[in-house]
């Protein structure tokens, strides 16, 4: 098991090697920060002076070195458009971030599951077959477009929900959270189901699929044959092998939810790292984006470390046979 | 079940949230959202509009502009120049900064100083030779090196700061872009206007509060203003129109209508400041990316004007900006100078066009690329293509390379200066003709004077730049009027620039409040009221 984590530590601080310095070879198409940075009437001795303080004239190599070196001692860089550290910035976005993937994810998951295990028990019922329908909108339709019908539906028409940002947040130490307050409740529900919508969709799917395959293994016939009640069948035996393949795919979803929390914080202002990142691009504010980039890289490579050692929990063979080979 | 208890939990909700909203009208809140940020505190850290108007809100200038732009007293009551290169300032008394100090003639003199220092975004605002010297503590003098008529015109954004404020938390020197440590004045205000900003959260909300020890009378009724960033058009227009905030800024085109109609805001539209104008390449000997090799068809002013009349501006005014635009004769709006209206913009006329191309050897017509930014200025990449298809016309084929600004700047601007045909919008910042002579119409020569600095395709006329010189100094305003018509003839004349038109501002306002909508696109929130 050391030897498996290890092994698995040393990959993660490659793949995040290896994302800064892509990363750094991206960001000179991005734009130009002096730019950004200055205004209009700005002489051009005084850009290049900019320029060149901030080390943009020099190779990628060299400047990605240099902020390696940079983050090895903690150090995130200063953001060009805020001029306050990166980490505080990040830090302060992340609640938000966070608080949003998580709600999200408890949706995609209560919702998907109920309604996959529903259209797998009851696959010949109306509602089964609107729930299907209602699936391949949620594959189908973009984010973005989403979050902007919910919005006009909820904010707009019916003025029940509010349309941009966190309502109030409750300070609890460096962690503010929207959990606390009615406004910060409301605020948090269309941004959940514009983001956790795909992932509800895909969860209801599988576990519909997986349902089905596993009500005709012939351990659930021997159960139906021992007399166990159809409940005890179907949500003690059938839905608990269902769910192996589920929390690979919510896991690792997870990491996509706040990856790609982008686009649902954008539609609605909602103030997390994915929207920090999107002003960040515009502006060409290379700290922020940099960091960010990292930050997600670590988030993936945690989680595909901890879904890893969820199946040994949940799936007692692969514990034997990690157990071997460490 | 299920969806008895959620039908319950919504009408829980739903119930506490109408009680939460009408407990909530206690003070009088004031709510807007844009669609960028206040990026910085620093009044001297950033020049953009809307951040400086912002700033306003919180410092205050010695010379400031009312509702007309023009200029009038604010901490200076009242100034005189007793010889052309001495002005003196006495300024007001009984004035406290937001910590409460008293604010004097060392703040005046201090700010002279960190605004024309290194990292200041500011340095232009106040004369670089111009020294301060303080008579006695309500009293300063600028001394300048020569007479300058407009010396004072930007004064209205340098906001005095404090300085034993500025000395006690280390903000002396405005922080250049490359600091190592953070700023404390990005994150912390201490002006001596009508409001406190009492949080700041950069990218996500700021908030103003009443000043009570503010020394003068305020129109606003607003005692709270909730600013926050809503980067997203519909989202921004869906907020108005929920009535979640008061004020929104810019109301895209095609959402105007649905504004106007929705009964609770209103567009107001008015001219902007800002004129939208193509370039050409007038400097290199060959043109980049063109058919025409060994030559530049621009350095032939047959073809500058063949290209000024092929592009049809009252259609573009018409159709691309929805009406919500300006024609422009121009590179300067007209309430900015006192004869522009003397100017008449050349008709359209693609029949001249294509026999002033065919004269200059271009019969068959060329073919060059246009550098256009998308996200810079309204419909920016509309007109660029409606630009495209009118120079089609004349047998000309544009290749349009439309980016976001980040890249397209990056592209056109120093050093490398990388295009042969662009479109920019310009204000200038001292509102005056002489930064159009200077800033865009000014000979680039080496790039070291600072002269051109936006003339990114090189148009170049030593009788433009003598008659800036001349402008620059002159002190008898009718003359001064003359020798900049002078300038601007020369400019049409010899084709330098294509002016298209002012843009619209597009401000969504509701209908509960009232406010004032300057040309310079900055919202005064001293100017808002709100009805409770």
């Amino acid at each position: 098991m050391l030897a498996f984590l290890l092994r698995r530590a040393f990959q993660s601080v490659v793949v995040l090697a290896v994302v800064g310095l892509i990363a750094f070879s991206m960001f000179r198409f991005a734009g130009d920060p002096v730019n950004q940075i200055v205004g209009p009437d700005t002489p051009v001795a005084e850009r290049a002076e900019i320029r060149r303080s901030l080390g943009l004239d020099d190779p990628t190599l060299v400047q990605f070195g240099r902020y390696a070196g940079n983050v090895l001692r903690g150090d995130f860089g200063i953001s060009y458009q805020f001029r306050q550290p990166v980490a505080a910035l990040l830090a302060e976005r992340m609640p938000a971030t966070l608080e949003l993937a998580f709600c999200a994810t408890v949706f995609a998951l209560t919702v998907g599951i109920l309604m996959g295990v529903y259209c797998a028990l009851r696959r010949d019922t109306v509602l089964a077959k609107l729930f299907q329908a209602v699936s391949l909108v949620g594959v189908s339709l973009p984010t973005f477009l989403i979050g902007i019908l919910l919005i006009f539906l909820f904010s707009v028409t019916l003025g029940w929900l509010p349309s941009y940002g966190r309502g109030d947040t409750v300070r609890l130490g460096w962690w503010t959270t929207g959990f606390l307050t009615l406004t910060g409740l409301k605020a948090l529900i269309l941004p959940s189901i514009t983001l956790g919508l795909f992932q509800m969709t895909l969860i209801m799917r599988l576990v519909r699929a997986e349902m089905l395959e596993v009500l005709r293994t012939d351990y659930i016939r021997f159960a139906r044959a021992r007399g166990l009640t159809t409940h005890a069948v179907h949500f003690g035996h059938a839905l608990k092998n269902t769910l192996v393949p589920v929390i690979t795919i919510a896991g690792l979803q997870l990491g996509s939810v706040i990856a790609f929390s982008i686009i649902t914080e954008t539609v609605f202002q909602w103030p997390g790292m994915g929207l920090l990142f999107v002003q960040a691009v515009q502006n060409v504010d290379i700290p922020i984006m940099a960091a960010y980039l990292l930050l997600v890289a670590a988030i993936f490579v945690t989680i595909n470390l901890a879904v890893d050692l969820l199946y040994t929990v949940v799936d007692p063979r692969l514990r034997l046979s990690t157990g071997r080979t460490a | 079940m299920h969806r008895k208890t959620a039908l319950l939990a919504f009408g829980v909700a739903l119930g506490l949230g109408l009680a939460t909203a009408s407990s909530a009208q206690a003070a009088n809140v004031f709510r807007f959202a844009f669609q960028g940020d206040i990026k910085s505190l620093d009044p001297y850290s950033l020049k953009e509009s809307f951040t400086i108007g912002m700033h306003g809100a919180a410092y205050e200038s010695l010379v400031t502009r009312d509702k007309d732009l023009n200029l009038a007293p604010q901490l200076a009551e009242s100034w005189e120049t007793p010889e052309p290169t001495r002005w003196r300032f006495h300024l007001r008394k009984n004035v406290k900064f937001h910590d409460g100090t008293d604010f004097t003639a060392d703040d005046v003199i201090f700010s002279a100083a960190r605004v024309r220092a290194a990292g200041s975004n500011f340095q232009t605002n106040v004369p670089s030779d111009a020294e301060f010297v303080k008579v006695d503590d309500h009293t300063v003098d600028m001394v300048l090196k020569k007479p300058n008529p407009i010396a004072i015109f930007q004064f209205s954004t340098w906001y005095i700061m404090s300085r034993s404020w500025a000395e006690k938390n280390g903000a002396t020197a405005p922080s250049p872009a490359s600091a190592a440590s953070p700023s404390y004045a990005a994150l912390h205000e201490n002006g001596t206007g009508p409001f406190v900003i009492t949080e700041h959260q950069p990218g996500v909300r700021t908030v103003f509060k009443k000043f009570p020890g503010y020394w003068g009378n305020v129109e606003s009724n607003v005692d709270e203003a909730v600013f926050t960033t809503i980067g997203n058009a519909a989202t921004r227009v869906a907020a108005l129109l929920s009535g979640e905030v008061d004020w929104i800024d810019p109301v895209p085109l095609q959402d105007q209508p649905r504004v106007e109609s929705s009964g609770n805001a209103v567009v107001m539209a008015g001219p902007e400041l800002r004129t939208v104008f193509l370039g050409m390449d007038q400097w290199r000997d060959e043109l980049k990316d063109s058919s025409v090799k060994g030559k530049n068809p621009f350095k032939d002013p047959r073809v500058r004007q063949a290209f000024y009349l092929a592009i049809d501006e009252d259609t573009i005014a018409k159709r691309v900006m929805r009406g919500q635009a300006t024609p422009s004769a121009l590179l300067i709006a007209p309430s900015l100078y006192a004869r522009s209206g003397e100017f008449k913009r050349p008709a359209y006329d693609a029949k001249k066009a294509k026999a002033l191309l065919t004269e200059a050897g271009y019969p068959d017509g060329f073919s060059l690329t246009m550098d256009c930014p998308n996200d810079r200025y309204v419909n920016d990449e509309a007109i660029c293509q409606a630009v495209v298809s009118m120079l089609a016309r004349i047998g000309v084929k544009v290749n349009l390379n439309a980016q976001p600004k980040a890249k397209y700047f990056a592209k056109v601007l120093a050093p490398a200066y990388d295009t042969s045909f662009y479109l920019v919008g310009w204000t200038p910042s001292s509102q005056d003709s002489h930064n159009i002579l200077y800033e865009i119409a000014g000979c680039r020569g080496d790039g070291k004077s600072g002269r051109g600095g936006w003339n990114l395709g090189n148009y170049c006329s030593p009788k433009v730049d003598a008659l800036a010189d001349q402008v620059e100094g002159e002190t008898d305003s009718k003359a001064r009027d003359a020798e900049i018509k002078d300038g601007f003839d020369t400019i049409q004349g010899e084709w330098g620039y294509i002016p298209l038109h002012q843009q619209a501002l597009a401000w969504g306002v509701s209908k509960k409040v009232t406010l004032v909508q300057r040309p310079d696109n900055m919202l005064m929130l001293y100017w808002v009221s709100k009805q409770p």
